[in-house]
């Protein structure tokens, strides 16, 4: 691959959206702490990936920072209690996903005392070796903070090719969500401490930090903490363009450096990682201060809320603890949103609890989701495809995925679709677009576990129809043996009539005995 | 609380068929008072006899068809449909064709093919050209420019001659009528007589017809804007005009004594209302950006050559129905190349 310089050029990625950010609305106070809640609610599972094995049992007291449950592997991430207290139960409680859904938690009731014991940590970072930060990394529960919660550990070490360069993401590119701006603001120095211990553990050349050109001050505020914190570090401040969605993993690789992330492969194909920067501020605080992860920033903002504001959350604190503590809603809420208007998961419940990717809560109210039209035909406008990042065809895969024509919709590439919304926004029929894509993925993966199921079962078949041609082609083998046999010790014929010669003579005997 | 669970996105869309389709409408408001100044009310006319056909046509169509009557009646595509019709008829024209021409509009070419969106071809040109084939007299009876004429009929006599297909006595239509600048082509270049002696003739302005040249400006102007509100992409716009000049240039460089200058071309007949009103129809037309270009050259290739070498003097309605057949396959041939599917520069 040719030598690329990562974000001296920038790229432009088809598609997309100019949106209204409605950014400041939240930035306008400083980051506070969330009160803590009566009860924290800990889902096992906050990441992409199988729970860790839970260490502790209702009743046990433990302290802030004490692990919770242990990770087997790198796909596993443990949780940490956030505070003191004791765990309570273990018990289902609803959770983000699936929408509506319930997930196994350890209820833990804060003592109030909020005591904390930190983890070990090195005496010199610089002196460990990569695979031992990583670990330190994976004991400390660091997984993505963008949002994906994919385990940082899985991502930094799988047998991949170098890493050249690190991709820091602080182009949080949907409207409202301004978590990452505020930590840029306040914490620069711990995103640069955390890009030099991650530029370690992956063995990267350089670091690029990837911002929104309309992030104000932040730029500055990075540079300053590149210059206090190490001068001559390759880290390097980007600003790109303001285009929903540049923030996403395969359109900012696509900005910086021009190449795309392979369809069957994954950015560390190209040499890069990308992570966000605050899950770098975090790498810091598990090696310098011991401090998993145990609260994040999240925005609890939208024209539902009556403070929009930057909180910092210990993870576990239910959604409606949050809503109360930016003034509450204003009044009824049509929708709770985790995460920004055009990609969000819609949330059935206040009583979710915020886990490692909760970056945003939205409130919206009736009004602001109201349909101004009923869901109309495509006519085929082609504003989708005009704003589609990954190049689909969004009405075809629609019109194959109406009619059930799943193979159809794959062989237009449904699967490189990242549902970032911007066709069902743009689209003047509203069809709701997305929720036709994720229907067929659906669809279509769980085929794919019945066509592995099948095949699995056509190998058995197979398998067994072999063992039972071998045990014939062996019977054959033993009749044709004994048939020759037979001929080399003077033929069949001989042997039947010797037989009958036998059984003639016994009769002759036998018939003088009866009659006598 | 009772939370909606409905996905993403959590902000409703930019914009709705109503609000496309009357895009649309406001940006052929500046062609039509150009159409009055130059030639008379007629067609005000005609657009109020379309529009109200297309209506009662649609209404009584989606009644037949299980169909709810408002949402498809406010999304204006039936009244597009009418207004680029009664745009390609002449303003005297009676009645009765306006309702011809909806029938096929309306009824045959949308909604027997399944109505809004399932539409195979541009229901417009189905209509136009049902008439153009059934009544080739009618739609011949053109008047002449404003400044050609001792008069152009007023409303009365506008209304008079349309319905019952009677001039008024005061009105002479020989004086008050011409042929189009086309027709007059046509038949001169049959006759053997050269391009810039047929050009000699007074329904003749700088580039086009007198009059047609600054209609189609206007209808230009009215394009732009939906270019610039994103209502069309310029890509059928562009390969309209841009492939009728590239295609006639040479040819008019090689023999300007049989072929009209590429700049006449273009100021001719309907080309420059196709080019941005009629060929961009997304439903019958091509969604990829460049099957659009692909789309829009063809329309150019096919009207440059019926004007030269087929029966009618404008071929813009034919070639857009041929397009309208190739339209599914060009799209399938110009699919864009997928993000991460080969290329991308590694």
């Amino acid at each position: 691959m040719a030598e690329i310089e990562i974000g001296r050029h920038l790229y432009r990625f088809p598609g997309g959206l100019k949106l209204r950010h409605h950014k400041q609305i939240a930035c306008r106070d400083p980051l506070t702490p969330a009160p803590l809640p009566e009860r924290l609610w800990l889902p096992l599972v906050q990441h992409q990936g199988p729970a860790g094995e839970c260490r502790v049992q209702p009743g046990d007291r433990v302290v802030g920072g004490q692990p919770l449950t242990r990770a087997r592997s790198d796909r596993e991430v443990p949780i940490h209690a956030p505070t003191s207290g004791v765990v309570e139960d273990l018990r289902d409680g609803p959770v983000s996903w699936p929408p509506g859904g319930t997930a196994p938690c350890l209820v833990l009731a804060p003592d109030g005392e909020d005591r904390f014991e930190a983890l070990d940590t090195p005496d010199d970072w610089a002196a460990e070796s990569p695979d031992a930060l990583i670990e330190r990394l994976r004991a400390g529960g660091l997984a993505g903070l963008g949002g994906a919660a994919f385990p940082t550990a899985a991502k930094l070490r799988g047998g991949f090719p170098p890493i050249r360069a690190l991709i820091l993401n602080g182009s949080e590119c949907e409207p409202y969500i301004s978590c990452d701006e505020m930590l840029m603001r306040s914490r620069p120095e711990a995103i640069v401490e955390g890009a030099r211990i991650l530029t370690r553990a992956t063995g990267a050349e350089e670091v690029v930090i990837a911002i929104e050109d309309q992030m104000g001050e932040v730029r500055k505020r990075l540079n300053e903490a590149i210059r206090t914190v190490d001068p001559d570090a390759p880290i390097r401040v980007v600003q790109v363009t303001t285009v929903y969605p540049e923030g996403g993993e395969k359109q900012l690789i696509q900005v910086l450096t021009g190449l795309e992330v392979p369809h069957d492969g994954l950015p560390q194909d190209l040499g890069l990682v990308c992570l966000n920067v605050a899950t770098a501020a975090a790498a810091r605080d598990i090696l310098f201060d011991g401090r998993p992860v145990i609260e994040r920033i999240v925005t609890v903002s939208g024209p539902g809320i009556v403070h929009p504001r930057n909180l910092v959350v210990r993870l576990g604190t239910p959604i409606a603890d949050l809503v109360a503590a930016a003034g509450g809603p204003t009044g009824d809420l049509d929708r709770l949103v985790l995460g920004g208007p055009m990609s969000g998961l819609p949330l059935a419940s206040d009583r979710i609890p915020i886990t490692k990717g909760s970056n945003c809560i939205l409130a919206l109210r009736p009004e602001d989701t109201a349909r101004t039209q009923p869901v109309m035909p495509c006519i085929n406008c082609g504003e989708c495809i005009r704003v589609c990042p990954a190049s689909l065809l969004p009405q075809m895969l629609y019109k194959h995925l109406v009619a059930d024509d799943f193979d159809a919709a794959q062989a237009l590439n449904l699967f490189d679709c990242i549902e970032c919304g911007c066709c069902a926004h743009v689209c003047p029929s509203h069809i709701p677009l997305v929720d036709q894509y994720r229907h067929g993925k659906g669809v279509l993966r769980e085929r794919g576990v019945e066509d592995a199921r099948a095949a699995r079962a056509k190998a058995r078949f197979e398998a067994r129809e072999e063992r039972l041609a071998e045990r014939e082609a062996e019977r054959r083998r033993k009749r044709e043996a004994r048939e020759r046999r037979l001929k080399d010790t003077g033929g069949a014929k001989s042997e039947v009539q010797a037989a009958i010669e036998r059984a003639r003579a016994r009769k002759d005997a036998g018939d003088g005995e009866d009659d006598g | 609380m009772n939370l909606s669970l409905a996905g993403a996105p959590h902000l409703p869309p930019i914009s709705t068929v109503g609000g496309v389709m009357r895009q649309v409408l406001y940006a052929l408001v500046p062609g039509i008072v150009a159409h009055v100044v130059y030639f008379g009310v007629g067609i005000l006319f005609q657009i109020a006899l379309a529009v109200g056909f297309a209506l009662i046509l649609e209404a009584a169509m989606l009644r037949l068809r299980q169909r709810p009557l408002k949402p498809f009646l406010t999304d204006c595509s039936a009244v597009v449909t009418a207004v680029l019709f009664a745009l390609c008829m002449p303003p005297l024209a009676p009645w009765w064709i306006a309702l011809t021409g909806m029938v096929f509009a309306i009824v045959v070419a949308k909604h027997l093919y399944g109505g809004l969106g399932s539409n195979l071809f541009n229901p417009t040109m189905v209509g136009f050209a049902a008439v153009i084939i059934a009544f080739p007299i009618e739609l011949s009876q053109w008047l002449a420019p404003r400044s050609l004429t001792p008069g152009l009929p007023g409303i009365g006599e506008t209304a008079v001659a349309i319905f019952t297909g009677q001039l008024p006595a005061s009105v002479n239509w020989d004086a008050i009528s011409q042929a189009t600048p086309l027709d007059a082509l046509k038949t001169g270049v049959a006759e053997n007589r050269l391009v810039t002696e047929i050009r000699d003739a007074p329904i003749f302005g700088d580039f086009g017809g007198l009059g047609w040249e600054w209609i189609a400006n206007f209808y230009a102007l009215g394009g732009m804007y939906l270019i610039w509100r994103r209502v069309i992409s310029w890509h059928v716009p562009v390969a309209v005009i841009g492939t009728t000049i590239l295609v006639s240039t040479p040819m008019w460089l090689l023999g300007p004594d049989i072929h009209p200058s590429p700049l006449q071309h273009v100021f001719s007949g309907a080309l420059v209302l196709a080019a941005f009103f009629i060929a961009t129809d997304p439903v019958s037309g091509c969604s990829t950006m460049r099957g659009r270009l692909v789309f829009g050259a063809g329309v150019a290739i096919l009207t440059l050559a019926i004007r030269r070498y087929g029966g009618y003097p404008d071929g813009v309605a034919f070639a857009v129905l041929l397009m309208n057949m190739g339209a599914p396959m060009i799209d399938r041939l110009t699919r864009p190349r997928t993000y991460g599917h080969g290329g991308g520069g590694s």
